[in-house]
C-alpha cells in the first residue's frame, strides 16, 4: 500500500503515524511537506497527522486547511483516495470542508490525555473493516479541541447514512452524540480524534489501532 | 485603512472559556455577571480601497468558521 503522510510545521504525530504506516504496510510512507502543490503519484493513502498544525494558531487546523498540501489532498479525495485525519488531522479536514461539523474546546476545558473506549458504530468501512460492528477497542486520545460539534440536522444525516464510524463508550470532551470519528459521503474520508498510530504493539499497551491500517491495507492493496 | 473583525462563537453554542471566565468572575465576588461569552479581536491594515466583499471573503473563507462562529466587521477611523 503506498501513502503518505502531510507533514506541517507545528504537528508532532506525522513520525508515529509514518512508524505505524511502515511498520503494518511494510512500505515507508512518502512524507510530504505542507508547502507542496502536487502528491506522489499513486497514493492508496493520504494520512493527515495530529498534533498542533501552526500552533493552533487562529483555529485548531485553520491554518494547515488552507495550506497549498490541502488543495491536492481535496483534489485527491474527491476522485475517490482515501484520507485518514488523526486528531489535529479530523480537525485539519473539517476545517477543509471534506467533513462536516467543527471541532471545539472541550466541555470540560481541560486537555484529556488518556486511554478511552470507542464503540465501533461502522465496522464497514474501509478503515474499520477489521473490528466487529458495535465492537469496543481501546485508543488513547491527547486533544484539547475535540469537542465535535454539528446542527441537529447534519447529525441525524451522518446517525442515517451510518457515517459515525466511531464513538465515545463514556463521555470525553462533549462530543455531541459521543462521536469519535465519521466518514464523509463516499466513505473514503475518516477524520477521528483517538490516536491508532498509538496502539500499533503490545509495547505501546494495546494493540487495537493496528487493525484499522491492516484493515486499510486489505482494502486498498 | 484599518478595520477590525470580531469573531464570536453563535449562540447556543457551548462557550466553556466564557464558563471558565464568569466563575472566576464569581470567585471574585463579583455577583450580577449572567453570562460570559469569549470571542477574538482580528485587526487588519488594509491597503485604501480594499473591498467591502473582500473583508468579507476573508472572514468566510478563514476568518470564522462559519459552522460555529459569527463574526461582524468594524471600520476603525483614525
Amino acid at each position: 500500500m503506498k501513502s503518505a503522510v502531510i507533514v506541517f510545521p507545528g504537528s508532532n504525530c506525522d513520525r508515529d503515524l509514518a512508524t505505524a504506516l511502515r511498520d503494518v504496510t511494510g512500505e515507508a510512507p512518502a512524507m510530504v511537506w505542507h508547502g507542496e502543490s502536487t502528491l506522489p503519484d499513486g497514493l492508496d493513502l493520504i494520512a493527515v497527522p495530529g498534533g498542533f498544525s501552526y500552533g493552533d494558531y487562529l483555529r485548531s487546523g485553520a491554518m494547515a486547511a488552507r495550506s497549498p498540501v490541502m488543495r491536492a489532498v481535496v483534489d485527491a479525495a474527491g476522485q475517490g483516495r482515501a484520507v485518514l485525519g488523526v486528531c489535529n488531522g479530523f480537525q485539519v479536514l473539517t476545517e477543509a470542508g471534506l467533513l462536516p461539523g467543527a471541532l471545539m474546546r472541550n466541555a470540560g476545558i481541560r486537555f484529556v490525555c488518556r486511554d478511552v473506549m470507542l464503540t465501533v458504530s461502522n465496522a464497514q468501512t474501509a478503515f474499520t473493516s477489521r473490528y466487529k460492528a458495535d465492537e469496543r477497542i481501546t485508543v488513547p486520545v491527547a486533544h484539547h479541541d475535540g469537542n465535535y460539534f454539528a446542527d441537529d440536522e447534519t447529525l441525524d444525516r451522518l446517525e442515517g447514512e451510518g457515517r459515525v464510524a466511531l464513538r465515545y463508550a463514556e463521555s470525553v470532551n462533549g462530543s455531541a452524540r459521543d462521536i469519535a470519528g465519521i466518514v464523509n459521503n463516499a466513505g473514503n474520508v475518516l477524520g477521528m480524534m483517538p490516536h491508532p498510530e498509538r496502539v500499533i504493539e503490545s509495547a505501546h499497551g494495546g494493540t487495537d489501532g493496528r487493525r484499522m491500517f491492516e484493515g486499510l491495507m486489505a482494502a486498498l492493496g | 485603512m484599518k478595520t477590525r473583525v470580531f469573531v464570536t462563537l453563535k449562540t447556543g453554542v457551548l462557550d466553556p472559556q466564557g464558563k471558565a471566565i464568569h466563575h472566576a468572575l464569581e470567585g471574585l465576588g463579583f455577583t450580577g455577571v449572567n453570562d460570559v461569552r469569549q470571542g477574538k479581536l482580528i485587526e487588519l491594515d488594509l491597503a485604501d480601497g480594499t473591498s467591502a466583499a473582500d473583508i468579507e471573503a476573508m472572514c468566510n473563507k478563514l476568518l470564522a468558521n462559519t459552522v460555529i462562529e459569527n463574526f461582524r466587521i468594524e471600520p476603525v477611523s483614525s
